[in-house]
């Protein structure tokens, strides 16, 4: 690892004004990613702005239907907590099949979504729900937030503070994880609420996360896996690489969206 | 260069780091406490897991400066008075190592599950949540049985405790 200047952050504006006062800082949350990526000298942030004391933006809230996950919220947390599971139980099963336990105990939903990996789970998820990203400076909807892979609507400094969503009627999420290391081949979040089915696929496309509209219209038309079994997924837009191939990972597509239906219910 | 001071199995502990010295490399060659190993060094093969505020993580994959101020549990800690801790005595009891290299990393994750799921623990979660920890030797079959066993030691007799 390239030397590096750590610095912690008590308060989020702390935090953004530690982040702007170098031109090669980077924000610090669990660093599952970060620290694994700095060891491999992939990344060579002059400074770290540690986000794990911003109190915050920890912690889940449900009230009635809206759902508001503080950035800084550990994928264990988010995985048993109770009060997310009565509502939105496939997001808590999403996160409980991240890395494994010693990763979920130290990565964050807002590390995650910042990252914007291609095979990462969360973004389908948000994608999915239709979910709202909070920075400190505004509301970037879902739809706007995922630019392609590692790319997102982020600005320079910018900083995520939470992810909301309305928790939806259904949802569900299926993934077919790369058996070394544990990110998604292929996975498939799927989600029926008011604004409609929405279906979310990550790990599969050359560009990142994307929408997978020939499901969401054929669920549109009749909530069963049966239906998703009739659609065509073109491979033309998906990843091509040692673990499968195209036609593979769209096969895969339509096998965790029925997965993902079914257990949706 | 940074001074970072935590609590290691109970005890105010400090030391002169780099920012970037990784908690596993400051456990052992600034501490001392050379029973955490480095496997694989790229958070893969979990022989480098501590408790960091109650919680198994992968010291590999933290910075010292990050845990500064957090209590810190290795695998010198969990015995006490000259007693080995259960999960100890249960991994020698079924024979859960061969090498021994991923033993430190392998019964801290065990000691973590066990508290986490409060007795509710059979083989399929045991596997499962073994998924961040790798042993080259024995293929897992007698850690499962030593975790299950230290399970049942754990929580039957708290179980016995409170009836």
């Amino acid at each position: 690892m390239y030397d590096t200047n750590y610095h912690r952050a008590s308060s989020v504006e702390e935090a953004v004004k530690l982040r702007s006062s170098q031109d090669e800082a980077r924000y610090l949350s669990g660093g599952m990613t970060l620290i694994a990526t700095m060891k491999q000298r992939l990344a060579a942030p002059s400074d770290l702005v540690d986000l794990r004391h911003v109190a915050s933006m920890k912690g889940i809230s449900v009230e009635g239907r809206k759902v508001r996950i503080g950035a800084g919220t550990t994928h264990a947390e988010v995985a048993s907590s109770s009060a997310l599971k009565s509502v939105c139980p496939a997001i808590c099963h999403l996160a409980g099949m991240i890395g494994d336990p010693h990763v979920r105990h130290m990565g964050t939903i807002g590390g995650s979504v910042a990252n914007n990996d291609p095979a990462a789970d969360y973004p389908s998820a948000v994608l999915a729900l239709n979910a709202t990203v909070v920075t400190d400076r505004r509301e970037i909807v879902a739809d706007d937030y995922f630019q392609g892979m590692f790319d997102t609507a982020l600005e320079e400094g910018e900083l995520i503070t939470a992810i909301t969503f309305e928790a939806p009627e259904k949802a569900g999420y299926a993934k077919f994880p790369n058996p070394a290391s544990r990110y998604a081949l292929t996975g498939v979040f799927v989600a029926k609420g008011a604004s409609g089915v929405r279906v979310a696929v990550t790990g599969a496309g050359s560009n990142g996360v994307f929408r997978a509209t020939d499901i969401e219209i054929a669920l549109s038309a009749s909530w069963s896996s049966d239906f998703v079994a009739s659609v065509a997924v073109d491979a033309g837009q998906l990843m091509e690489d040692m673990h499968a191939t195209p036609e593979y990972r769209a096969n895969l597509v339509k096998v965790m969206a029925k997965r993902a239906v079914a257990m949706a219910g | 260069m940074a001074k970072v001071t935590l609590t290691v199995n109970g005890r105010t502990m400090s030391g002169e780091c780099d920012d970037r010295t990784l908690l596993v490399h400051f456990i052992r060659d600034k501490l001392g406490l050379t029973g955490t190993h480095v496997g694989c060094d790229t958070t893969q093969c979990g022989a480098c897991v501590v408790h960091m505020d109650g919680k198994s993580v992968k010291s590999c994959s933290i910075l010292a400066v990050q845990a500064a101020g957090s209590s810190v549990t290795t695998i010198e800690g969990i015995a006490s008075q000259g007693e080995l801790h259960p999960v100890q005595a249960a991994f020698n009891q079924h024979h859960g190592l061969q090498c021994g290299f991923c033993t430190p990393g392998m019964v801290m994750t065990a000691v973590d599950m066990i508290n986490r799921h409060g007795g509710q623990l059979d083989e399929v979660t045991v596997r499962h949540e073994l998924e961040g920890n790798i042993c080259r030797c024995t293929g897992y079959h007698n850690i499962v049985k030593a975790v299950l066993s230290a399970n049942e030691e754990m929580h039957g007799a708290s179980r016995q405790a409170a009836e």
